[in-house]
């Protein structure tokens, strides 16, 4: 009985976001025969068949593969992370971009100011400096919301474009290396992660490890700990977690501290690992990314892990599915839209596969409402 | 929608099988306006509804009587079209309609007035009373004039001067009450289902209620009206169903009743309407309050200089109006509110604005009035919710307070669950699936186990059922005699009469009278709360001594 009920309400939670994936991928062959159609005057209903199979060619076939899919992947655990403990308390961090440049900055600084010191030094100085930047830009907006009452949405949107700001005035200015032909910081040096896995064709650094680790320590600190038990209860009900004894304004400034440091962390090990250096115009579009990674994986760490798999795998693969489809490869950004427009829009998954559960819905999304609604 | 499917029906003397009386109800002998047959709902592992026979009559006050979670309020929402019945049949004037939601259940005349009142404060009576249904004079503009011109001729047919320019939350709770009503009438309501309308409600103003609900019978309007308060229904129904565990397990007149039959009849087993509460042996002063002041939320000063100390083994009783400074004391004293100036000592340290952590660890306990929004997580376990005011404290954290143990916790809910009898499927499932009553347990199973000095209780038994409202009684009158100080805010003035060892009327935030809990006069106390002064000629209370 109780393991039915246990396995019963599993499939109630993944449900909704198996569903938009598939509705997504749908979606995406859809817009792939159409658009072929117009473009090529035919109509190859067969078209998405080898599109999405040369994109799991490209992702998972083998070694090399499979480390391309988990290397795309880290970025997005730890940002994914980084929205999906924030959703848990209630807080719905839109910075995560921006903290994650100002740890790809912090981590582009200092690499570059310490790339002669042996790596045994040099990488946890970067390093640290890139989590140091990403929880201080998280701190801000969680003290701005306990102090002041300024509500995350606004003031993490803020704090996004002025880290964009700040890295083009660094790197342009303070930290630009002399005798490149564009303003660029200096090599990352003996600071870069080391590879540990993987040949020429896709290698996996150090970066991807912090990643991984990251997930048995998200969960254990949301479900073990007494920090994870207040974090929820503050995200769930605050009048109730005042009332238990706790203190939301010093919850909310942690939290949003700690999603500062699993953002930066995830810029710092992308400037370490893989481009070594930031220009001026640096941007990305991983804290954006990975607020649809928290949803999809419902805001657990596990979700999240297999979520940004997911998307990884879809980064990863759609190199060879250009190559061999002529399929370009923002149509993975049009499946990760339409995954998004799903899962926001349950009741439209609810209808087409008459799931009358009412613990199908994706419940983080009532973060999203209702931190709208500006309900502090 | 098969009706021939009701087993174990026959047994049960249902509402419809009782024959009426001639003459003991205004229009007896016409056939019923409403009724209700087989209705059948069915939640997982719960029968919220097992084939409920239920009829109302034209003219009639009909009293439905349950506890909380034997199915009323189920029922009453698939009378409204909140909630779709698995099996049975809704009958309209002898024939079947399908009511899928609310406008359905307004378009055929049913209407109802929740318990907590569905109005918009800011806008005035007639916005309040058009909303969701604007009646226009032209394309664009309401037709405000004519609406207002029906609002007033509809309060006056029953002898109100409402203002409908007036704002909402002008109004005192019971005038709100009557805009709800008005709201219904106006809406052309025939059935009018009450949910506990007067919960809230002064007894005066109760008195007030029923003499309007009195002369809606006259008119012929058909009335369902739901409370728990036994001796209000026997007063004012003319017919009483009464509900337990999803089935009708009674119908009575009032003729031939009375609280004690009831009471056994909704709860299954005799129960005691009063809770012995014997002699009480006060100490020493152990909640001692000096000249405390507070503001709410708008910055409005509603505590204004309070004095009280409530002493070891007895239990102090504030009755009051609601709104008249109880919340933010309460909330000034349990930490959730920094009082403007004045002391609190608990067993003699100060602990004046000190935070809800620092006062549990003083010895502090509180049942807060809202389980639903301070009480209890609902969206979390039974588990994590009976440990959630001391989660930080051994042994349900170890490791210095850092990780939780999952073991202690379990067992500690277990622990609760048996000692408190708290109805549930296991200490997994999330709070909110459980009863009202339930719910309130789980509160009490945490803050009474926790071997508190002081004991604030707010609205201990709100909305609850007798059988819950007896338990918690006696475990309250049990604290006390243990040597717990306990300070009761209720706004049930039968609950403070009942329990408290003394009784302080609050008005307008200041303890206007303190008088002897056993020698006090419903009456007398009812007058303090409405107006902050005794009457000239009834017993003087004694004056406020702390």
């Amino acid at each position: 009985m109780r393991l039915r009920e246990a396995g019963g309400n599993a499939l109630a939670i993944v449900a909704v976001p198996a569903l938009a994936v598939l509705l997504g991928l749908v979606a995406g062959a859809v817009v792939m025969i159409i658009s072929n159609s117009l473009s090529t005057g035919v109509t190859d209903l067969t078209l998405p068949l080898g599109a999405y199979g040369s994109m799991l060619a490209g992702s998972v076939t083998g070694l090399d593969e499979l480390v391309r899919t988990v290397s795309e992947a880290a970025p997005l655990i730890l940002a994914g992370l980084s929205v999906g403990i924030g959703f848990k308390a209630g807080l719905f961090n839109i910075g995560a971009n921006g903290q994650y440049l100002m740890g790809a900055l912090g981590a582009a600084g200092t690499a570059a100011a310490v790339s002669a010191w042996s790596p045994w030094a040099a990488i946890p100085m970067a390093l640290g400096a890139g989590m140091l930047a990403g929880t201080v830009y998280g701190f801000i907006p969680g003290a701005l919301k306990a102090w002041t009452g300024a509500h995350e949405v606004v003031t993490t949107i803020m704090l996004n474009f002025i880290a964009a700001a700040t890295i083009a005035y660094l790197v342009t200015g303070p930290l630009r290396t002399p005798g490149a032909s564009f303003a660029r910081t200096g090599d990352v040096g003996n600071a870069a992660l080391p590879i540990i896995i993987g040949r020429q064709t896709g290698t996996g650094d150090l970066g991807i490890l912090f990643a991984l680790a990251a997930v048995p320590l998200a969960w254990l600190l949301l479900s073990r700990s007494v920090l994870g038990f207040e974090i929820r209860t503050t995200g769930a009900n605050p009048s109730a977690a005042l009332y238990a004894g706790m203190r939301p304004g010093r919850l909310i400034i942690l939290t949003m501290s700690l999603c500062g440091l699993l953002a930066g962390l995830a810029g710092a090990g992308q400037v370490l690992g893989i481009s070594h250096f930031i220009s001026a115009s640096y941007s990305t579009s991983v804290g954006f990314d990975a607020i649809t990674v928290a949803l999809l994986g419902r805001a657990h760490p596990i979700g999240i892990l297999f979520a940004a798999l997911l998307f990884g795998l879809m980064r990863a693969g759609s190199a060879l599915m250009q190559i061999r489809e002529r399929v370009p490869v923002e149509i993975i950004d049009v499946i990760q839209a339409v995954i998004l427009l799903f899962l926001a829009a349950d009741i439209i998954v609810r209808t087409i596969f008459r799931i009358r559960t009412e613990r199908g819905g994706v419940e983080e999304l009532k973060t999203v409402t209702r931190t709208y609604g500006g309900a502090a | 929608m098969d009706l021939n499917e009701g087993s174990g029906r026959d047994h049960l003397v249902s509402a419809a099988s009782l024959p009426l009386q001639p003459g003991t109800g205004p229009r007896d002998g016409a056939p019923p306006v409403l009724e209700m047959r087989g209705v059948t709902k069915r939640y997982p592992g719960v029968l919220a509804n097992d084939h409920i026979d239920l009829d109302l009559r034209a003219g009639e006050i009909h009293g439905l009587l349950g506890e909380n979670g034997a199915g009323k309020t189920t029922l009453m929402n698939i009378l409204y079209g909140l909630v779709t019945p698995d099996e049975g049949e809704i009958l309209l004037d002898g024939k079947a309609v399908q009511i899928r939601e609310p406008s359905d259940a307004i378009a055929r005349g049913i209407s109802m007035v929740h318990q907590h009142f569905m109005l918009v404060p800011v806008l005035s009576v007639a916005d309040n009373i058009l909303l969701g249904e604007e009646p226009m004079a032209g394309p664009i503009f309401l037709d405000r004039a004519g609406s207002q011109r029906r609002i007033r001729e509809l309060s006056k047919s029953f002898g109100w001067e409402v203002d409908p320019n007036q704002r909402v939350e002008s109004l005192s709770v019971g005038w709100q009450q009557r805009v709800e009503i008005l709201k219904a009438l106006y809406r052309s309501a025939r059935v009018l289902v009450l949910d506990e309308p007067t919960a809230v409600l002064t007894p005066q103003e109760t008195n007030e209620i029923f003499s309007v609900l009195r002369k809606l019978r006259a008119e012929g309007y058909a009335i369902v009206f739901i409370s728990h308060k036994l001796y209000e229904v026997l007063e004012i129904a003319d017919r009483i169903t009464v509900i337990r565990r999803g089935r009708v397990v009674g119908s009575r007149r009032p003729s031939e009743t009375d609280e004690d039959d009831l009471a056994e009849l909704m709860v299954g087993r005799e129960v005691k309407l009063t809770v012995e509460r014997g002699t009480s042996h006060p100490g020493e002063p152990v909640l001692v309050v000096d000249n405390l002041h507070a503001r709410d939320d708008r910055r409005h000063e509603t505590v204004r200089g309070i004095n009280l100390s409530v002493r070891a083994g007895e239990i102090l009783g504030i009755a009051g109006v609601a709104g008249n400074g109880q919340d933010e004391l309460v909330q000034s004293l349990t930490g959730l509110r920094r009082p403007t100036s004045g002391h609190v000592t608990i067993l003699g340290r100060d602990v004046t604005g000190h935070p809800p952590a620092a006062l549990y660890r003083g010895g502090l306990a509180h049942v807060p009035a809202d389980r639903q929004r301070h009480g209890l997580v609902m969206s979390f376990p039974l588990d994590d919710n009976l440990i959630l005011t001391d989660y930080g404290s051994r042994p349900y954290a170890t490791t210095g307070g850092l990780i939780r143990d999952p073991e202690a916790i379990d067992k500690r809910a277990d622990e609760l669950i048996a000692e408190f009898d708290i109805r549930t499927p296991s200490r997994e499932v999330a709070v909110s699936t459980l009863s009202g009553g339930n719910q309130q347990k789980a509160i009490v199973a945490r803050e009474f186990s926790k071997g508190p000095s002081v004991l604030i209780l707010d609205q201990p038994t709100r909305g609850l059922d007798v059988g819950s409202i007896e338990f918690i009684r006696q475990q309250a009158v049990a604290m006390r005699d243990r040597g717990v100080a306990i300070l009761l805010v209720s706004a049930e003035l039968d609950e403070v009469m009942e329990l408290s060892d003394r009784i302080a009327v609050i008005y307008r935030g200041e303890l206007v009278a303190t008088v002897d809990g056993r020698s006090a006069n419903r009456e007398d106390i009812g007058l303090l709360m409405a107006t902050g002064r005794a009457a000239a000629n009834g017993a003087q209370p004694d004056t406020v001594t702390q």
